[in-house]
C-alpha cells in the first residue's frame, strides 16, 4: 500500500514523463485541463501509467470524473 | 487580381535532411560532394537484400522538446522541425498576417508508417489496451500537415496532398494555386518522410526498386550511371514559405526566389512503371513552362528526380529531352541525399531556389559511366564539381508511384 505521499510523489512523475509537468506543480488542488494543461488524450496515457505503477485499473466511466489530481490521488488509495 | 498575373515569391526555406540538421549545413554538404548514405547496421538487416539507408544529420529527439516530440511521430517531427526553421527565417510571424490568412500544405509519401508498425507490436505483445492513444493523430497522412498548422497557428486551410515520391512538389503547386486563387496570403508547403523501417525496406526491395551495392554506401545512389542499381531510401523533410511578391515586398522580406510556374499531370500508363519515353513527365515540363510564360530555352537548369532505378533515370531524361532540349544543367542530387520520397520534391526545390540564388549547380555524385542511353548521353548532367553559372529559371520535376508527375519553374528574385 503507497501513503499519500508517495502516490503524489508518483502521480508527479507521471504527469511529468507523459505531459511535461513540473513536479512541483502537480499539486492536489490542480485541475489537470485547466491549470496543467493536459489534454483527453493524455489522460489516457495517464491511466495507463497509473496502472502500471500502482496496479490500480481506471474504468473509463470513473476517468472522466478525475479532474484534479487529488481526484486521482483519492481514486487511487481507496482502490488500491 | 486574375490567378495567372498573381507573382508568388519564396520568403522562407527549412530543411532537416541525410546532409544536415538545417539547409545550410545541407547545401554546404551538398555541394562539398559529401553523402548521407551509411550501412544499416542493426541485426534485422542480415536477411535483406538491400542494406543502405540516408538517416537524418540531426537527431530529431535533440531539435525538439521531448514531451512535445513523444505525441509526433518521426515523420511529423521532421515536418515541424523543417517548417519552424522556414517561418522563422520568413519573418512572416511578425508581420501580422491574420490566421485566417495563413494556409499549410504539406505532403508525405507514407505518413506515420513507424507509429502503425510500431503499434502494431504492442497490439501483439501487450493487447490492445496498451496502444497508445496518439496512435491515429500519429499515423495518419495528415499528420505532417496537421502539425506543421498547429506549430505555426494555420487557421486558413491545412491540406495534405500525397501522391507518393510527388507529394513535396505536389504541396508547393497546391501552395501556388492557393495564393492565385487568393485563399490565403501565406502559405506554408513542404514534405516530409521518415520511414526507415524493416517493412517498408522489404517492400521496396520486392520491387527490386532498392540498391544492394551494400558494400559501397556512398556509391549506392548513382543517377544516371551505367552501373547504377535502385534507389537508396532516406529521411526527412523541407518547407518552404510562399507568398504574393507584392506583400513580400510590402514588408520588406528578403525573397529568394520567384515560384513562377507549376505543371501536374499523369501517365495513364501503368501503377508503377515509368511511361518509358517519359510521355507524362515531358508534358508537365511543359505545362508548368507555359504556366510560368517561359519557353524551353530560358530554363538553365533542372534538378531531376533521377532517384538511381534503371527505368526511371532513362525515363526522365527522354522528357527532360523531349520539352526542354539539351541545353540546360542537370543535377541529381539524390545521389549524395537518398530518396526522401515525399519529401523528395520539396526538398529538391529548395536546391533548385539555392542554386538560382547562389549562381551554382549542384553536381551528380557517382556519375563514373553515363548510360549509353541516348537521352541520357545527350544531356549536359553536371559530374564531379558544382558548376558556376548564371542563371534565371530552373525546373525541379517530381514523379510518384501511381503515374503522378509534378514539374514547378523557379525563376531568380
Amino acid at each position: 500500500m503507497a501513503s499519500t505521499q508517495e502516490i503524489q510523489a508518483g502521480l508527479a512523475e507521471i504527469l511529468e514523463e507523459v505531459a511535461g509537468v513540473t513536479p512541483a506543480d502537480a499539486t492536489p488542488e490542480k485541475s489537470f485541463t485547466e491549470d496543467l494543461d493536459v489534454d483527453s488524450l493524455s489522460m489516457v496515457e495517464i491511466a495507463t501509467a497509473v496502472e502500471d505503477k500502482f496496479g490500480v485499473a481506471i474504468p473509463d466511466d470513473q476517468l472522466a470524473n478525475i479532474k484534479t489530481v487529488g481526484d486521482a490521488i483519492s481514486f487511487i488509495e481507496s482502490n488500491q | 487580381m486574375s490567378p495567372s498575373t498573381t507573382d508568388v515569391v519564396v520568403t522562407g526555406l527549412g530543411a532537416t535532411t541525410p546532409l544536415g540538421g538545417d539547409v545550410a549545413g545541407t547545401w554546404d554538404a551538398l555541394l562539398a560532394g559529401r553523402s548521407g548514405v551509411s550501412r544499416i547496421t542493426e541485426d534485422w538487416v542480415q536477411e535483406f537484400p538491400a542494406q543502405l539507408v540516408a538517416r537524418l544529420a540531426a537527431d530529431p529527439m535533440e531539435q525538439l522538446d521531448r514531451v512535445r516530440a513523444r505525441r509526433l511521430d518521426r515523420s511529423q517531427q521532421v515536418a515541424v522541425i523543417a517548417a519552424e526553421q522556414a517561418w522563422a527565417e520568413s519573418g512572416a510571424a511578425d508581420a501580422g498576417v491574420a490566421p485566417e490568412r495563413i494556409a499549410v500544405v504539406f505532403g508525405t509519401g507514407i505518413g506515420g508508417a513507424l507509429t502503425l508498425l510500431g503499434q502494431d507490436d504492442v497490439l501483439e505483445q501487450k493487447g490492445p489496451k496498451r496502444v497508445s492513444p496518439f496512435t491515429i493523430p500519429m499515423l495518419m497522412p495528415n499528420g505532417p500537415a496537421a502539425a506543421v498548422g498547429l506549430a505555426i497557428g494555420a487557421r486558413g486551410g491545412v491540406h495534405a496532398p500525397v501522391s507518393a515520391c510527388a507529394s513535396g512538389a505536389e504541396a508547393i503547386r497546391w501552395g501556388l494555386d492557393l495564393l492565385r486563387f487568393d485563399r490565403a496570403d501565406v502559405v506554408l508547403v513542404g514534405g516530409a518522410e521518415a520511414c526507415v523501417h524493416p517493412l517498408p525496406m522489404a517492400g521496396f526491395a520486392a520491387m527490386r526498386a532498392m540498391s544492394t551495392r551494400n558494400d559501397e554506401p556512398e556509391r549506392a545512389s548513382r543517377p544516371f550511371d551505367k552501373g547504377r542499381d535502385g534507389f537508396v531510401l532516406g529521411e526527412g523533410a523541407a518547407a518552404l514559405v510562399l507568398e504574393r511578391a507584392d506583400s513580400a515586398a510590402a514588408r520588406g522580406a528578403r525573397v529568394h526566389a520567384r515560384l513562377a510556374g507549376a505543371g501536374a499531370t499523369a501517365d495513364g500508363y501503368d501503377l508503377v512503371a515509368p511511361h518509358p519515353e517519359g510521355e507524362g513527365a515531358g508534358r508537365a515540363i511543359t505545362a508548368a513552362l507555359r504556366d510560368a510564360g517561359l519557353s524551353p530555352a530560358d530554363i538553365g537548369h533542372v534538378n531531376a528526380h533521377a532517384t538511381s532505378t534503371p527505368v526511371g533515370d532513362t525515363a526522365e531524361a527522354a522528357a527532360i529531352r523531349s520539352s526542354l532540349g539539351e541545353h540546360a544543367l542537370v543535377s541529381a542530387t539524390k545521389s549524395q541525399t537518398g530518396h526522401l520520397l515525399g519529401a523528395a520534391g520539396a526538398l529538391e526545390s529548395v536546391f533548385t531556389i539555392l542554386a538560382l540564388r547562389e549562381q551554382v549547380v549542384p553536381a551528380t555524385a557517382n556519375l563514373d559511366d553515363p548510360d549509353d542511353d541516348a537521352a541520357v548521353q545527350a544531356l549536359d548532367i553536371v559530374r564531379r564539381e558544382p558548376r558556376k553559372v548564371q542563371l534565371t529559371a530552373a525546373v525541379n520535376d517530381s514523379f510518384g508511384f501511381g503515374g503522378h508527375n509534378i514539374a514547378l519553374v523557379f525563376t531568380t528574385a
